[in-house]
C-alpha cells in the first residue's frame, strides 16, 4: 500500500481534529480498509486509527432498555457481552468473518462501509436501531442509502449504536463460504406492535426492508404467513455464486427459517 | 516514521516503522522472528495469526503502529520454557497435524486461543474455530485431531481415522 501519515487519538475530539486533515480516512479494526489499500484502491494521505479511543468501546443498556455499543467495539466484544441480553444479536456478531477477524473489525467500521453482503446492517435496520455520530443520532430507516453508501458526512464517526430489544428475533445467514459473508441473510426482529424483517447480501442496492413480510408477519407471526408472498429479482444481486433469481428465493427461504427459530 | 514499542514473547521490543508497516512484516522484517508467516497478504489464509493481548488476529490485517503498547505472541513463543514443546506443538507432531508446515504456526496460534477460550471443545468446535486458517495439505483431519488431543480428549473416534 502507499504511504500515508498515521494518527491514533486517544478522544473522540481528537479524532474529529485529526480527521479533518486532506484527504484523511477513519480506520476502524481495518479489516476491509487495510486489504483495500493493499491493493491501491484506496490511498488516504492521512490514516486516523479509532483503535485508541477507550470512550468507543465496549457494550452497556441504557434507561429505555436499549442496548448501547461502542462504534469501536469488537465483534467479538459484542457477541460476549450480548449472549444473554439479545441473543440474536451475539450471534450474528459472533458468525462474522472467522474469530481473528472478529477480534479486529467493529460495529462502527462495518455500518460506515456498508458492505451489501455484510452482515451487521441487517441487525440495525430489523432492530430500528439509531446510529450515533460525533454529531447527531440518525434513524436505521435513514441511514443506509445504498451500496457502499450511507448518511454519514465525511469525517462523520460513528460513536455508538443503540439498540432496541425485540420480544424475539432471529438472523439467518446463507454463508458463502469462501468470503464468510451473507449471500444473503436475513434478520427478523418481532417487537410487540410490529415485525420488521431486514435483508442483506441480496440487493444492489444493499440492505433492504421487506415491508410485505413484515405485514404479513405482524398479522400472523408464522412461516406460513409469507407462502403467499413473492420476492422479485429486479435489482437483486446476480454473480457466480448465485443468479438474481435464486438470491430472491433466498429471502422468502431466509425469512421462513428466521421465523421458525423466533 | 514512527516509534513503536511492545512487549513481544515476553520481552520489550521497540523500532521505528512508516504507518503502512503491517504487525506481520515488523515482526518478520524487523524482529527477524520469520515462524510467522505470510501466506496469502489478503486476510484469507491465517498463517499469519499471533496474539495480541490474548487473542487471535491476522498480523498482515494490523498495523505495526495499532500494537504499540501491546502484549503480542508469536510461534517463537509457544514453546515450553525449557525449549520442549508445548502440548498444543506437541500432539501436532504427535498427530500429524502437518504437511507441509506452512499453516501451522498460525494454526497453532488458533488453537491455542480456542483451548484457552474453551478447553473441551467438541469437533464441530474446533473446525469452527478454523474457519479462517486454510490448509493446502492436510485436509484438516489430523489438525483437527491434534487440537482435541491437545484439549485432553479421547480421539479415537474423530473423523481421520
Amino acid at each position: 500500500m502507499y504511504e500515508f501519515e498515521f494518527k491514533r487519538p486517544g478522544t473522540i475530539a481528537d479524532a474529529v481534529a485529526a480527521i479533518g486533515a486532506e484527504e484523511a480516512q477513519l480506520l476502524g479494526g481495518g479489516q476491509t480498509l487495510l486489504p483495500t489499500m493493499k491493493q491501491r484502491l484506496a490511498a488516504p494521505a492521512v490514516l486516523v486509527s479509532l483503535g485508541g479511543i477507550s470512550e468507543m468501546q465496549g457494550v452497556c443498556t441504557d434507561d429505555a432498555g436499549r442496548i448501547c455499543v461502542g462504534g469501536g467495539t469488537t465483534h467479538a466484544a459484542v457477541s460476549a457481552a450480548t449472549a444473554e441480553s439479545y441473543p440474536a444479536l451475539s450471534h450474528l456478531a459472533g458468525h462474522i468473518g472467522d474469530p481473528a477477524v472478529r477480534n479486529r473489525g467493529t460495529i462502527g467500521g462495518s455500518l460506515a462501509n456498508n458492505d451489501p453482503a455484510a452482515c451487521y446492517p441487517a441487525a440495525v435496520l430489523a432492530s430500528g436501531a439509531n446510529v450515533v455520530t460525533n454529531t447527531r443520532e440518525i434513524a436505521a430507516d435513514d441511514f443506509f442509502e445504498g451500496m457502499f453508501t450511507t448518511a454519514l458526512n465525511d469525517g462523520e464517526i460513528i460513536t455508538e449504536v443503540k439498540f432496541p430489544v425485540p420480544v424475539a428475533a432471529s438472523y439467518q445467514k446463507f454463508l458463502q463460504p469462501a468470503s464468510r459473508f451473507a449471500l444473503t441473510g436475513v434478520f427478523v426482529a418481532k417487537f410487540a406492535g410490529a415485525v420488521r424483517v431486514a435483508v442483506t447480501g441480496a440487493s444492489e442496492d444493499g440492505v433492504f426492508r421487506w415491508s410485505e413480510a413484515e405485514a404479513a408477519l405482524s398479522a400472523d407471526f408464522s412461516p406460513d404467513a409469507v407462502d403467499g408472498l413473492s420476492v422479485s429479482a429486479d435489482g437483486m444481486i446476480a454473480d457466480m455464486h448465485g443468479s438474481a433469481a435464486y438470491r430472491a428465493n433466498l429471502v422468502k427461504v431466509l425469512t421462513k427459517r428466521a421465523v421458525s427459530a423466533c | 516514521m514512527t516509534q513503536v514499542t511492545m512487549t513481544v514473547n515476553g520481552k520489550s521490543v521497540s523500532g521505528s516503522v512508516e504507518g503502512r508497516t503491517l504487525l506481520s512484516d515488523f515482526i518478520r522484517e524487523g524482529l527477524r522472528l520469520t515462524g510467522t508467516h505470510v501466506g496469502c497478504d489478503t486476510s484469507q489464509c491465517g498463517a499469519c495469526v499471533v496474539h495480541v493481548n490474548g487473542q487471535p488476529v491476522k498480523s498482515c490485517t494490523m498495523l505495526a503502529a495499532e500494537a504499540e503498547g501491546a502484549d503480542v505472541k508469536t510461534i517463537e513463543g509457544m514453546a515450553n520454557a525449557d525449549g520442549s514443546l508445548s502440548t498444543i506443538q506437541q500432539a501436532f507432531q504427535d498427530h500429524h497435524g502437518l504437511q507441509c508446515g506452512f499453516c501451522t504456526p498460525g494454526m497453532v496460534m488458533s488453537a491455542s486461543a480456542l483451548l484457552a477460550e474453551n478447553p473441551t471443545p467438541s469437533e464441530a468446535e474446533v473446525r469452527a474455530y478454523l474457519e479462517g486458517n486454510i490448509c493446502r495439505c492436510t485436509g484438516y483431519h489430523n489438525i483437527v485431531k491434534a487440537i482435541m488431543a491437545a484439549s485432553g480428549q479421547d480421539v479415537a473416534a474423530v473423523a481421520a481415522e
